[in-house]
């Protein structure tokens, strides 16, 4: 196999997927561990049988802040995904939202690159 | 396991130095002041230090800059940088290093001019790329994010939160080193400025200077240097995560870890801790570090807090200092918990002065990430 046959690292692969529309999160296929985010092993247990399959979109709100500035106010929020990982992300629509609140995942672009951002999911 | 190591080293010089605001004065110069004094007051040449333990915001390798900013050839290099409870984890090291001959004096050195050079709280972090698109402004976003989680699971209050903030306050009034003086009430810090909810400005520890240092020899030493001796009784440290994203639970942190390894070196209870010093970044590190090392139940810091258990005259006697809510807070805490408890230990705290034999000092670093907890005690603690 030449070099440039070579995979991606996880994280370029993720964001490659990103760009083609596709929200995919790793798992392992002898555990089947979910990873986010993307990496090389499974943290604490070491698999690297990982593959990639499509994430669900569904999630909820585990914490939550807004950020003031004087720009103005924006949510930074950790959501946990239904397959079990947790991620950083915003809350899109709204100033802030509660936890446990029930989210559903969309692409979106941010300063230009694509990022996975949720909406409430009553509101989808 | 590590038995053999209480008791073993002990704390003979601490010394600050720009505490509040250093203006036209570096960070390496005031880690340098700091050193001296501390070697000082130990009655310690300099030329006799040959174990150097720093870690700072602003060098990429701060043992080199320190080893070389007081002239000196250590044989013994430790730089662990966990952020602000690196120096919980050196004192460790110190007495590692001291115990095994690898060094016969440890400095354990930092310093920051944070305030006047920027004026902002210096990150701890290079950008994680899974949350760069966000936004999040580390640390108070993850601190923020540990709060809103805390009182939505356990139905503690912003007040609760405020009340951390009053009774550092307190105890600054006390202390004439500590920089925010002056009456606060749980309506001034309700009322300040909403920075990161729920966390206000008066939620957030102060942007301030300062230097501090700490010189340890083997306990046979000590006993024969300028000041009284305070021990390291027992050590440990543990780490969750490195972003906020992957701390398991926002609410439990590796304190629990920390506090019960070094609970078992030393051979204490809680109970016997006379004073406790908690890495107050924010008011929410109080009330989960109380938690934590077992001071109340899960769920039960805010009421235990609001009760005025921490104030001065209350239940525990908590950041006598006024902590990094109000006395100091360069970037890096961690030594200055060290300095308070060992002018506690000594009894030379003057008005804020606390009965006490044995102290805890517990560093936090990164956003909850790191933390590291040791004891330290009187001769009569020994």
């Amino acid at each position: 196999m030449s070099d440039d046959a070579k995979p991606l690292g996880p994280q370029a692969q993720f964001k490659a997927y990103l760009a083609e529309g596709r929200f995919m999160i790793q798992r392992s296929r002898s555990s089947g561990h979910y990873v986010f985010y993307p990496r090389v092993a499974v943290p604490g247990s070491g698999e690297t049988d990982l593959e990639w399959v499509a994430a669900s979109g569904e999630a909820t709100v585990y914490a939550i802040t807004v950020n003031r500035t004087r720009e103005g106010a924006y949510n930074i929020a950790l959501v946990d995904l239904a397959e079990g990982p947790r991620m950083m992300s915003r809350i899109e629509g709204v100033e802030t939202a509660p936890i446990g609140a029930r989210l559903k995942a969309r692409i979106a672009a941010i300063e230009g690159e694509p990022a996975l951002v949720f909406d409430l999911a009553e509101q989808v | 396991m590590g038995a053999s190591l209480r008791g073993a080293a002990a704390i003979v010089g601490v010394a600050t130095a720009g505490t509040g605001e250093a203006p036209g004065r570096t960070a390496i110069e005031l880690l340098g002041e700091a050193a001296i004094a501390a070697l000082g007051e130990a009655g310690v040449a300099l030329g006799e230090v040959d174990g150097v333990f720093a870690a700072t915001g602003t060098h990429g390798v701060p043992v080199l800059s320190v080893a070389e900013y007081l002239g000196l050839r250590p044989r013994y290099l430790g730089g662990t940088n966990v952020g602000g409870s690196s120096f919980e984890v050196h004192l460790l090291q110190a007495a590692m290093a001291l115990q095994a001959g690898l060094c016969d004096v440890a400095l354990i050195a930092y310093g920051s001019n944070q305030r006047t050079a920027g004026g902002r709280l210096v990150s701890m972090s290079e950008p994680q790329w899974h949350e760069t698109p966000y936004r999040p402004r580390n640390p108070i976003t993850g601190y923020a994010m540990a709060a809103a989680r805390y009182m939505h699971q356990y139905g503690a209050t912003r007040e609760d939160l405020a009340a951390v903030a009053v009774a550092a306050r307190k105890w600054a009034n006390r202390n004439p080193q500590a920089f925010a003086r002056g009456p606060l009430s749980l309506q001034d810090v309700l009322m300040s400025r909403m920075v990161s909810d729920p966390l206000t400005v008066a939620d957030c520890c102060l942007v301030t200077d300062g230097g501090a240092a700490c010189v340890l020899v083997r306990a046979e030493r000590a006993r024969d240097l300028k000041q009284q001796p305070v021990y390291l009784l027992g050590a440990g440290a543990a780490a969750s995560h490195r972003s906020i994203v992957q701390m398991p639970d926002l609410t439990v942190t590796a304190a629990v870890e920390s506090g019960a390894r070094a609970f078992a070196m030393a051979g204490l209870r809680k109970d016997d801790i006379d004073l406790l010093m908690l890495y107050d970044a924010f008011t929410i590190n109080t009330i989960l570090f109380l938690e934590d090392l077992g001071y109340c139940p899960k769920g039960e810091g805010g009421r235990f807090v609001s009760s005025g258990a921490i104030d001065p005259g209350g239940a525990l006697n908590v950041n006598t200092n006024g902590g990094g809510l109000s006395c100091v807070h360069p970037g890096m805490y961690g030594l200055f918990l060290i300095v308070e408890a060992v002018s506690q230990l000594r009894g030379q705290a003057g008005q804020r002065q606390v009965a006490a034999e044995i102290a805890l000092c517990h560093g936090n670093g990164g956003t909850l990430a790191s933390q590291a907890t040791a004891i330290l005690g009187t001769q009569a603690a020994l």
